[in-house]
């Protein structure tokens, strides 16, 4: 056998800064059949490293993907693969700063609405792989005593996340991912919040109402029913707390309810 | 070695994977299998795939596994790498064997982690002694904590290390004597890695260590060529199985009898019916050997 | 700041026209039966190499397209007055070229 310590040795270390930068040369000891350093056949894992990194994100986030375009989306996933490859080998979870990124990315700054569009979709995402529950049924509620109920706080079904935004994300998301077909003029001087559940197997993308967005966010943060009402009352003079609930009910938020006294 | 008494593949394995073809399961060929109930030999996935905690996924698998053979099959554990194992990674897969109960578990001899990166690939390793080690501790440890023995995949590579000791053969040879473990024998790596090496597929076959065989796999490649023009196979999934794949697989179920084979098909994934009809292909190969053994046993 | 909470009487008369109304809707966790697999997410993770070129991924940016220099060519729309609502009206429509 041949001795090793004539060769170039190639550690994980080299190999891998070679394969995010392009423009670097291939390790010295990577070879072909003619024992000669290979380009072109290193080059194969950098075009696996990008190409599929790139094609899990447009997985992820196909509604951005639409927004922006196949080239640019490509062009796009390639600089955010490069800042921010993945930290886990579970792909599922491979994307959660690219909303930050999009925001902060200063060619897109005409396109401030891209972040959220990308937060609702990770949302989207978490509540696909969540934890399996049943909602609350909302019967429960009735069998608590009227001066109590003030005094109820939920727990957040595993699947419940919100998005919360300046710009009308739920029509953008809808226009550009869910709903293509049934999409009409957007105003994107409306801000709206989302709220997505998966009760079951399928993921449910709502639009929050007035004062819906202020009692849904305290509710999932723990708060009491009457404290989570009283700010959103404060905070929008035509919010209903029961138009609001019911929302929040029907759409499987919670998974059960706590009675603090 | 493998010490720990839930290894025993009676009390640890649940469905054992016949000596059939199966096929990969794709998301979107689960509605049809499940409403055709396609007759095939067994499902095998990407472990990675089924990490999270809930979900369509968990639901589909469970509902697969319920009707088929299973066989979990990890790609990001990063057996070759340099650093430690990811302990969370192996207790996800430790997890997963547990609550599916594979007939087979797999991973394969690459790496794809380094540092805090995880670069979705799977990148080659040198064949020398400091590897072989570590390979062998890291297989070590993942039979141990998952409790089973687990079977070690032949690489696709398109690039040799020059600081190499050993070949590919002895290095594979080396780590079955030292951990017990099993190996995946992938007939199409064997095709691609050879053919980018200018070495002979049968060769290599005719000395692979068959005994510790227990999966195969068959897949396509893309041709390409490299920097000097010389033919370079990119193991690209995306295709039918190569004629020459087909022939070596001929070749080493003729000389070793039937054993569970996988059609893998991940890059420009066809209708359910194309992917099945691969996999009867393999079946019919696998059934002709058989029935050929049988009469000259009798 | 410290919000006012809403009185109990106010929120148990709430919560009970909330309730009312939802008892006689089928509970959300029923509703999905005939689809009870949900969707089919294509798996992330894969053993394959990239799709059968060595190209895609390997050219330098400047070669293969630079998110600094090209113009989005999608559904989106700009916005061209930095943090305005410039077009408060905008209909965005899937082969709309960007305004």
């Amino acid at each position: 056998m041949r001795s090793s310590l004539s060769h170039p040795q190639v550690d994980a270390a080299s190999f891998g800064r070679a394969l995010l930068d392009p423009q670097s040369a291939t390790p010295d000891g990577l070879t072909g059949p003619d024992g000669q350093t290979a380009p072109k056949r290193f080059n194969v894992y950098r075009n696996n490293v990008i190409v599929s990194l790139s094609e899990a994100l447009g997985e992820t986030f196909p509604g951005v993907k639409t927004l922006l375009g196949e080239d640019y989306f490509k062009a796009l996933a390639r600089a955010f693969v490069t800042a921010h490859p993945p930290l886990s080998p579970v792909l599922i979870w491979y994307g959660a700063e690219f909303a930050d990124f999009l925001d902060a990315f200063p060619p897109l700054q005409a396109y401030p609405y891209l972040g959220d569009v990308a937060r609702l979709e990770w949302a989207w995402l978490q509540a696909y792989h969540a934890a399996d529950a049943a909602p609350l049924d909302p019967a429960r509620l009735g069998e608590v005593s009227p001066q109590q109920l003030g005094d109820v706080c939920f727990t957040p079904h595993p699947a419940a996340h919100m998005v919360t935004s300046r710009w009308p994300v739920w029509a953008i998301a809808r226009a550009n991912r869910f709903e293509p077909d049934e999409a009409g003029a957007i105003d994107l001087a409306e801000p709206q919040s989302v709220l997505i559940t998966r009760p079951d197997m399928d993921v449910n993308v709502f639009l929050l109402r007035a004062g819906g967005a202020a009692l849904t966010m305290d509710l999932l943060q723990g708060q009491t029913l009457a404290d989570a009402a009283g700010r959103a009352q404060e905070e929008d003079g035509s919010f209903s707390l029961s138009d609001c609930l019911s929302d929040c009910l029907a759409a499987g938020a919670f998974s059960g309810l706590l009675l603090n006294d | 070695m493998v010490s720990d008494t839930r290894s025993d593949p009676a009390l640890r394995c649940g469905a054992a994977v016949p000596a059939r073809a199966g096929a990969g399961l794709k998301a979107d060929h689960v509605a049809d299998i499940l409403e055709t109930g396609a007759d095939i030999g067994f499902f095998e996935v990407h472990a990675e795939n089924y990490m999270g905690a809930g979900g369509p996924p968990h639901r589909q698998l469970q509902a697969v596994r319920e009707r088929y053979p299973l066989s979990l099959h990890g790609v990001g554990l990063s057996i070759g790498g340099e650093q430690p194992l990811d302990k969370d990674h192996l207790k996800r897969l430790s997890d997963l064997n547990r609550r599916y109960e594979p007939g087979l578990f797999s991973e394969h001899l690459a790496w794809s982690s380094h540092d805090t990166t995880y670069f979705n690939d799977l990148l080659p390793v040198p064949y020398d002694e400091a590897t072989l080690n570590r390979v062998c501790d890291h297989i070590d440890e993942v039979q141990e904590t998952v409790g089973r023995r687990m079977l070690l995949e032949n690489p696709s590579t398109y690039v040799a290390f020059a600081q190499s000791t050993m070949s590919e053969l002895d290095f594979l040879g080396e780590i079955v004597r030292r951990t017990g473990c099993g190996l995946l024998l992938d007939i199409n790596n064997v095709h691609v890695s050879c053919t980018n090496h200018e070495r002979s597929a049968s060769d290599y076959l005719a000395a692979f260590p068959m005994a510790a065989v227990g999966e195969i796999h068959l897949g396509g490649h893309a041709p390409d060529r490299d920097d000097a023009g010389r033919p370079l196979l990119i193991d690209a999934h995306d295709r039918e199985v190569d004629q020459a794949v087909w022939q070596l697989f001929e070749d080493v179920i003729g000389a070793n009898g039937p054993l569970p084979t996988l059609i893998e098909w991940d890059n420009n994934v066809p209708a359910w019916p194309v992917l099945l009809a691969e996999a009867q292909a393999a079946d019919r190969i696998l059934a002709q050997t058989a029935g050929a053994r049988r009469k000259q046993a009798v | 700041m410290k919000h006012k909470a809403m009185s109990a009487a106010i929120v148990a008369g709430a919560v009970a026209t909330a309730v009312a109304g939802l008892s006689s809707t089928v509970p959300a966790h029923a509703q999905a039966k005939e689809k009870c697999y949900g969707v089919s997410l294509k798996g992330q993770n894969d053993c394959k190499a990239g799709p059968g070129t060595t190209c895609a991924g390997t050219s330098t940016v400047d070669y293969q397209g630079n998110a600094w220099t090209l113009v989005p060519k999608g559904t989106c729309v700009t916005m061209d007055v930095p943090g305005g609502r410039h077009g408060s009206l905008t209909e965005l429509k899937r082969d709309l070229p960007e305004a």
